[in-house]
């Protein structure tokens, strides 16, 4: 489909981003979950992301999106990488994991339509905001490390960037 | 594949097609030229002209060709402004223009271009919930040193018809030139430029299923108006560059084609656009349409629906053999909303984003309708469930 077009030159959707658009993968709100975060790009696009924790673990994740077909893509494509991961290697995805997963994005699409990484990441934190609210900031289990707690949002995340 | 994007372009008619491969492969001589083929080449562009001007219901020594709407619009705007060159005139340089806000980009930017160049002063008049300009705005905004107004026959993206009437008789009561850009109006609806009362009009060939690349301008006589493009002096000196004859010719051909089935074809696209604008609202809540619901080309819907993306519906519709085209400008690279739906002051922020534009042509069918109708409906729900709030 996009033999002709080479980046930068004529955007097009992988076949990938059209599959997961088509088919979205563990869309929708989940009532009881633990940690939710909404992220709303000024283009109007809104990505929610719900997540479920048992034993530190993603035991579901959902999500609700407004969007473009890229953003879609990108919130299937997270939620699928992301549901039964760990709490350390579910944040380890970051909006170029689920881009290089998709098979690239177009490029107009990076900034704006990229971001539902992000937004499972702040559902992750908010989990574990109100764990430490419930003053249960401990670490959870042997081999916990420092993900496991509520970041202050000023602290770089793992990669260093500040949010 | 059910096309409807034919504001966009449309295929070209087979008999455009014949004509023009039989210029290609005969007729190659230069019209400027004045042995046979030469000359023969020159009969068959004065003929396209005639045609095009009997289209428009102008004199063919008022017809320019050009590449197509933009560089008409280009000739046009630049045209009329750089032909006041005496000192001390308060025409020309350092002029004042006025357009509309929901004019296309080539009519948008050259204005700004002529205001970052040669220093003139756009006025952009605003348009109504429907898309409609206000006479009286025009009226109000013409001052002693206004040089030009310009103003679309219909919008292309929302379809409404503006009226173009009485903003020409004000115009011609202050004395101030009068363009047209009537992209998406010729070989559509009736359009004739002495009943319209304008001074200059822009028409493209592939908007009425002739080719691409080709288009003119209408200059009444007696307009302010200078040639910008230099060279070997065809078109009368007002655009320089051997004529692009096989263009020219399919130009003419498609305008013969456009006024014979004009009254049929547009009494069954209108028909047609009805059935589609009932069809969606009744069974799509929360659609809303966009531009005016009479004042209306024959072939354009836009509608809104609100929290979803156009694009989303786009590639939606695309991926069951449906071509639409989608308002957001996201969709072309930029991030910024359609600027036409912007102006319609009232359009609530969630239907923004959320515009897709159809339009009609030859191809299309009652069957199609239907079709359109629930794939779009079925589509706008799917896409509803990804956000409930």
């Amino acid at each position: 489909m996009n033999s002709l077009t080479k980046e930068g030159i004529c955007p097009m959707y992988s076949p990938k981003i059209i599959e997961h658009f088509q088919n979205p993968r563990k869309a929708g709100k989940i009532p009881d979950a633990d940690g939710i975060a909404t992220i709303a790009e000024g283009c109007g696009d809104i990505f929610r992301f719900y997540v479920k924790i048992r034993n530190n673990r993603l035991e579901k994740v959902g999500y609700e999106v407004k969007g473009c077909p890229v953003a879609i893509a990108c919130c299937s494509m997270t939620a699928t990488l992301a549901e039964g991961k760990s709490l350390a290697d579910a944040m380890m995805i970051t909006n170029e994991v689920v881009e290089k997963a998709l098979g690239g994005l177009p490029p107009e699409k990076k900034h704006c339509s990229n971001l539902a990484a992000d937004a499972l990441y702040e559902a992750i934190q908010d989990y574990l905001y109100k764990r430490a609210l419930a003053g249960n900031t401990a670490p959870a289990a042997s081999g916990d490390d420092w993900r496991y707690m509520y970041l202050p949002r000023d602290v770089p995340d793992s990669k260093g960037n500040r949010r | 594949m059910i096309y409807l994007d034919h504001a966009a372009t449309t295929p070209l008619h087979p008999e455009v097609a014949a004509v023009m491969y039989d210029v290609m492969q005969k007729c190659y001589g230069n019209p400027s030229t004045t042995y046979t083929i030469g000359r023969e080449a020159r009969e068959l562009l004065e003929n396209a002209r005639k045609q095009v001007a009997d289209l428009i219901c102008a004199q063919p020594e008022e017809i320019i060709f050009t590449s197509g709407g933009t560089e008409s619009d280009f000739l046009a705007l630049w045209g009329v402004v750089c032909s006041h060159k005496e000192q001390g005139s308060k025409k020309g340089r350092g002029s004042h223009i006025i357009t509309s806000s929901i004019e296309h980009h080539a009519v948008l930017n050259n204005s700004a271009n002529l205001a970052k160049y040669l220093d003139c002063t756009v006025t952009y008049l605003p348009v109504d919930g429907d898309g409609l300009i206000d006479p009286a705005d025009v009226k109000q905004a013409i001052r002693s040193d206004t040089t030009l107004i310009s103003i679309m026959h219909a919008n292309n993206e929302i379809g409404t018809i503006e009226p173009i009437e009485e903003i020409a008789s004000i115009a011609r009561e202050e004395g101030v030139p009068f363009h047209i850009d009537a992209v998406q109006t010729v070989g559509h609806i009736p359009v004739d430029v002495n009943k319209l009362g304008v001074d200059l009009l822009s028409l493209s060939g592939h908007k009425f299923y002739g080719p691409k690349g080709v288009g003119a301008l209408y200059v009444r006589q007696g307009t302010p108006f200078t040639s910008l493009l230099q060279g070997g002096g065809q078109e009368r000196g007002y655009r320089s560059g051997t004529e692009n004859l096989p263009g020219i010719v399919g130009l003419g051909k498609a305008a013969v084609i456009a006024q014979r089935d004009m009254e049929k074809e547009q009494q069954r696209l209108e028909k047609l656009r009805d059935a589609l604008i009932k069809g969606i609202e009744e069974q799509i809540p929360g659609a809303r349409l966009n531009g005016h619901r009479t004042k209306r080309l024959p072939h354009n819907v836009n509608f809104a629906f609100p929290n979803i993306e156009g694009e989303s519906l786009l590639l939606g519709l695309d991926l069951q053999g449906i071509a639409v085209s989608s308002g957001s400008a996201c969709s072309t690279g930029s991030e910024e909303p359609s600027h036409v739906l912007r102006a319609l002051g009232g359009l609530p922020d969630q239907y923004l984003n959320g515009a897709i534009r159809m339009t009609l042509g030859r191809s299309n069918t009652e069957e199609d309708i239907t079709t359109v109708i629930e794939a779009l409906a079925t589509l706008v729900k799917k896409l509803n469930q990804l956000f409930s709030s």
